[in-house]
């Protein structure tokens, strides 16, 4: 059955090669990927940058009356840019200054956390399958299903409120105190991805060859020396790898959070994708135009970062 | 896996560093932190409405005895109650009338008694509320929905697997005019969530008459940037001498790729074979969007059926919750070895 | 290759699937979504339905309310949408409904029965179109937790009382029997409302534009604050989730956490199926301001949409639907207040509820004449969304301490105004 099927493609595509040659049959592996990229994520992109500088509540850009610049001009419209209530738009910054600060906390906790973790899943330890898949198991759940879950412990009457009220304590309202609330969302989004990121550093520290812990080990060098003079800088190339994939994430996040905490109390957690979600969907209050001028924002930030990342591997590779 | 081995090997085992214990206490923590949370969602998912607003929550699910008393048709729900003189005893109540409870003693039916309702406990036994589950399923087209959600997950998996395994052979093995610009477009939109374009899809959908049809649902996520960057590192991994050599043997570049470079990339297509799995059996916000009819709705839009508009019957969410964990937490269970061992030798190098 | 087996028999095992569907006659599609238990009942009047009518089937979409909130408005732009749905915002979906006057049999009867709804219905200078029909009426209005009083030993106030002295006995009774919300409302621009029109707050001026923040809309805002400050409300409902997201306290009043919990009579089913016999509660009439005594009215229509390619067959599923004994059936079976004059007139038995369920649902029926002009204007403004919206948001965020009230207030004005004008621009 495997062969057959195998051999019925064989026969086109090696015609396929005679007839165009051997140096144009990589824009043959490429055409259904591009295709449905095409289609699906470069023709909608171009629809929501229409978007942005038209106006009115219409669906079809051809409805919609050409506004220019105006969306942008709306969203930047700023007393000051580093006081979101300054803004016209003061969700659009509050979106931007919460992103922001939770990235910096977020990345932080989950690059320390998940070094840590890889360190010791590689030390000489029992069951290291079992602790490995552990620590993984949370990367398969969906988003919604992780803020679920956590919202169900933090509430008022959930099980963390148990414990603290077990040994005497008062209950805290986690999710509606501000400080809170950022730090459950960056403790509960470090819980549910630490384990994909343990994993890639994990395979970098394997892959550091053993004598050189041998030497170091021979000239008794202390641990935290050998760690900081050998280990880090051997790493580094995952750890970048790390550091940007999580940087990344942490700017788009939002079904977790707006599962968990629903950008509140007030807009302490409120995220830009979260924004430009409620801003194109929330309440009939649809707002494509906006919305669309604030994507094409991110997009632009994600997009800086994606090619600091690209520069980032070609200078590991050269 | 030899390095490992080495890696574990250069330490001596009779000597213990404070280290060890610290790392077995890290990693016992770690598991009730990662376990934990998921057991409690399980726990309670059994618990009737009731039993899910009490305070303190009990571990396991509970809810109240009810016994059959002489000269009553109905079961009534057993009390401890604490009577004037101290004493305890239970009694099962027959009414509540404002802060009063009317009260008989189960084993002599006549002696009825009027007790404060502060004064009384519940008396709890084990049971599982299974009708959490049964309900909302027994409401809805479960086995219908069960399969639409198998067919996207694995047709779009497979044509996932497919079209990204080509794209990243392209990428890899060759040196072609425009490379640059196809990497760019790949890594470009690696980081466009769906969320922020979600009205322009629908609407090429939309055009493409793909509305209410699971390929509306299977397609536009099919070209994943993820998917083409993770096989594409692996595949440069690959010894180029294997290549030039099914060359030299006069294989056609489709052979090479199918025959030889596939087969080495096993455990990146493996990977990413469960992530799509993941991807595709967990998402919501796209299908809800384009399926509106019930024959092809997926199991996350059935499940979430009963979520209205002014109220959340934290009971239901709780049990399907489960439900649709269970089928991934399954599949991990028998894959892990393969999921971990396979990120850790993609490596992202 | 077993993944091509495996996708042959998907394919087939969907082609199927279609195919037994189209084999039926006239096939209606209706989107739905449920709070409790009014999609089953909707299912067997559906049933009835079609055993008399053999050449219609009527297929029941049931989806979650984010469903109809946030994409059916989409798929209607796109003309995507389904041949009836029941929707909740009416003024929004306006322009996408068909008007059925010319199909019906007897359009008199509806005009007679629902005629102040189906203004809601309408897009402005309309005044004859019948797109459908009142699945549900709802107003607004408090519900006690009156076991909690007894045990306080505090008398409750009378049908008159204010705002205030609601405000003063609730928090009375909640330290007394330490419970966390002595009143809570819900997170709701439309559940403010209900308050801020009893203060006096007008709404529109004398053009009819609106005009949200007078005095008697900074009266009730006032009140809302200083009640989150001086601990009458907690900040758990009004002060967490951002934006316009909806917040209960329906679990905590099941719980018996909350003395008094402002919300509506859409309640009333659960409560009478979860409470049980746990405590007594009331529902008592809404309590009073500086202007009046006035609830605020709601609900969700069944309406049929414009793009529907078999309208004869809809106006006979709506004529039955909505006729006197089934409608009747419908409501009665939900525990929903009526959205149907004669109904109401008479009076529904409700055979299902308990005699709390029937005491409530008779307290909130009762509550319709009591309604003010303001508070029906209010709800059949088209925009009326865009007003709740940017009042919740920013009251909202005044509570969370993240702005002044005097903010609030401007940013209020400054969103309504700004949103209008993006919705209106052609």
């Amino acid at each position: 059955m495997l062969r057959g099927a195998t051999r019925i493609i064989d026969w086109p595509m090696e015609g396929l090669q005679r007839l165009i040659g051997e140096r144009r049959m990589p824009y043959v592996f490429l055409l259904p990927n591009l295709a449905f990229f095409g289609v699906f994520v470069f023709v909608p992109i171009s629809i929501n940058f229409l978007y942005s500088v038209t106006g009115g509540p219409a669906l079809f850009p051809a409805e919609r009356p050409f506004v220019g610049a105006g969306q942008y001009a709306y969203l930047f419209d700023c007393g000051s840019f580093v006081d979101p209530s300054s803004c016209r738009e003061d969700h659009f910054w509050r979106g931007v200054s919460n992103t922001l600060r939770f990235t910096a906390f977020q990345v932080v906790a989950m690059v320390l956390l998940s070094l840590l973790t890889a360190i010791v899943l590689n030390m000489k330890i029992r069951g290291r399958g079992f602790f490995r898949a552990v620590y993984f198991f949370p990367v398969l759940l969906s988003p919604v299903v992780v803020a679920l879950i956590w919202k169900w412990i933090l509430q008022r009457d959930g099980l963390l409120n148990a414990g603290i009220t077990g040994l005497g304590g008062d209950k805290i309202l986690f999710l509606s105190e501000p400080g809170w609330a950022m730090f459950w969302i960056i403790f509960v989004s470090v819980w549910a991805h630490m384990g994909f990121y343990t994993l890639i550093l994990l395979a970098g520290l394997q892959a550091i060859p053993a004598d050189i812990y041998e030497a170091a080990e021979m000239d008794a060098t202390p641990r935290w020396r050998v760690f900081w003079r050998l280990t880090l800088p051997l790493l580094w190339p995952n750890l970048i790898v790390v550091i940007v994939l999580a940087l990344i994430r942490a700017v788009q996040t939002f079904d977790e959070v707006f599962v968990l905490t629903g950008g509140g109390p007030g807009t302490s957690t409120l995220m830009v994708v979260q924004y430009i979600y409620e801003t194109a969907f929330s309440n009939q209050v649809q707002n494509f135009g906006l919305a669309a001028a604030a994507s094409v924002v991110l997009g632009i930030v994600l997009f800086a970062l994606t090619l600091a990342q690209l520069a980032f591997s070609q200078r590991k590779s050269s | 896996m030899k390095i490992a081995q080495l890696l574990t090997a250069r330490r001596d085992a009779s000597h213990r560093h404070w280290t060890d214990i610290a790392a077995y206490a890290y990693l016992l923590l770690g598991v009730v932190l990662m376990f934990g949370p998921v057991l409690w969602l399980v726990l309670s998912s059994f618990k009737t409405q009731a039993g899910l607003l009490e305070f303190p929550p009990s571990l396991l699910p509970m809810s109240q005895k009810e016994i059959s008393v002489a000269g009553y048709p109905q079961p009534l729900p057993l009390f401890t109650v604490t009577m004037e003189d101290g004493t305890t005893r239970q009694l099962a109540q027959v009414r509540r009338v404002g802060i009063q409870s009317q009260m008989v003693d189960p084993d002599n039916p006549s002696q009825q008694y009027r007790v404060a309702i502060d004064k009384r406990v519940p008396v709890r036994e084990f049971s599982l509320a299974t009708e959490n589950y049964t309900e909302p399923l027994a409401r809805f087209a479960f086995p219908r929905f069960l399969a639409n959600s198998v067919f996207v997950t694995v047709v779009a998996t497979l044509i996932t697997l497919l079209i990204n395994s080509m794209a990243a052979y392209a990428l890899s093995i060759y040196e072609f005019k425009g490379k640059n610009a196809a990497m760019l477009m790949v890594i470009g939109t690696l980081m466009i969530p769906i969320t922020i374009i979600l009205v322009p899809v629908y609407l090429v959908v939309t055009k493409l008459g793909l509305v209410n049809s699971l390929w509306a649902v299977i397609l536009p996520g099919a070209a994943t940037p993820t998917g083409v960057f993770l096989l594409r590192q692996y595949m440069l991994t690959l010894p180029r001498d294997l290549i030039e050599a099914a060359r030299m043997d006069k294989a056609s570049e489709w052979q090479i790729y199918w025959r030889i470079v596939m087969p080495l990339t096993l455990p990146a297509l493996a990977v990413l074979a469960i992530f799509s799995i993941m991807w595709r059996w967990n998402e919501f916000l796209w299908p809800l969007a384009v399926l509106t009819k019930t024959e092809v709705y997926t199991l996350q839009i059935g499940l979430n059926a009963f979520q209205g508009e002014l109220q959340t019957q934290w009971q239901y969410l709780l049990a399907m919750t489960v439900m649709t964990l269970t089928p991934v937490a399954i599949v991990f269970v028998f894959l892990q070895r393969f999921i971990t061992t396979g990120i850790a030798n993609t490596g992202m190098k | 290759m077993k993944g091509t087996k495996m996708l042959l028999g998907c394919a087939l095992l969907a082609a199927s699937l279609v195919v037994s569907n189209a084999q039926a006659q006239t096939t209606l599609r209706m989107t739905w979504y449920s709070d409790g238990n009014e999609g089953e009942v909707m299912s067997d009047l559906l049933r009835r339905f079609e055993e008399q009518n053999k050449d219609i089937k009527v297929v029941l979409d049931q989806v979650p309310f984010k469903a109809i909130n946030e994409n059916l408005p989409v798929q209607l732009a796109a003309g995507q949408g389904p041949d009836l749905a029941r929707v909740a915002d009416l003024g929004g979906v306006a322009r996408y409904m068909l008007d059925l006057r010319p199909l019906l049999k007897d359009p008199a009867y509806f005009e007679t029965n629902f005629g102040p709804f189906l203004e809601w219905m309408r897009l402005p200078g309309d005044k004859t179109s019948i797109p459908g029909f009142m699945t549900q009426l709802t107003l607004t209005g408090p519900l006690v937790n009156k076991t909690l009083f007894e045990q306080a030993n505090i008398a409750m106030p009378g049908p008159k009382a204010t705002w205030e002295e609601w405000a003063k006995a609730a928090k009375d009774v909640a330290t007394k029997v330490q419970a966390p919300f002595p009143v809570a409302i819900d997170r709701s621009g439309h559940r403010f409302f209900s308050l801020a029109i009893t203060q006096g707050a007008k709404v529109f001026d004398d053009k009819g534009e609106p005009a949200v923040v007078d005095d008697g809309f900074k009266r009730g805002a006032q009140l809302v604050y200083d009640w989150h400050k001086n601990g009458v409300m907690s900040k758990e409902l009004w002060g967490s989730v951002a934006g316009t997201a909806y917040r209960g306290a329906n679990d905590e009043f099941k719980n018996a956490q909350v003395v008094m919990y402002v919300s509506g009579s859409w309640q009333i089913g659960q409560f009478d199926k979860t409470i049980g016999n746990g405590f007594d509660w009331v529902a008592v009439p809404t309590p009073c301001g500086p202007a009046n005594c006035s609830p605020m009215p709601g609900g969700a229509a069944l309406v049929a949409i414009k793009t529907t390619q078999h309208p004869k067959e809809v106006a006979r599923l709506v004529e039955y639907l909505a006729s006197e004994k089934v409608v009747g059936e419908f409501y009665d079976r939900s525990l929903f207040v009526p959205g149907h004059l004669g109904l109401a007139k008479q009076g529904l038995t409700y055979k299902d509820a308990s005699q709390q369920g029937k005491a409530a649902l008779k307290v909130f029926s009762e509550g319709v004449s009591t309604l003010s002009p303001v508070a029906n204007k209010l709800q059949g403004y088209v925009h009326n969304r865009v007003i709740f919206n940017a009042v919740i948001s920013r009251l909202g965020q005044a509570i969370a301490g993240e702005a002044s009230l005097d903010e609030a207030y401007k940013r209020i004005t400054a969103d309504i105004e700004q949103q209008i004008a993006e919705r209106t621009k052609k």
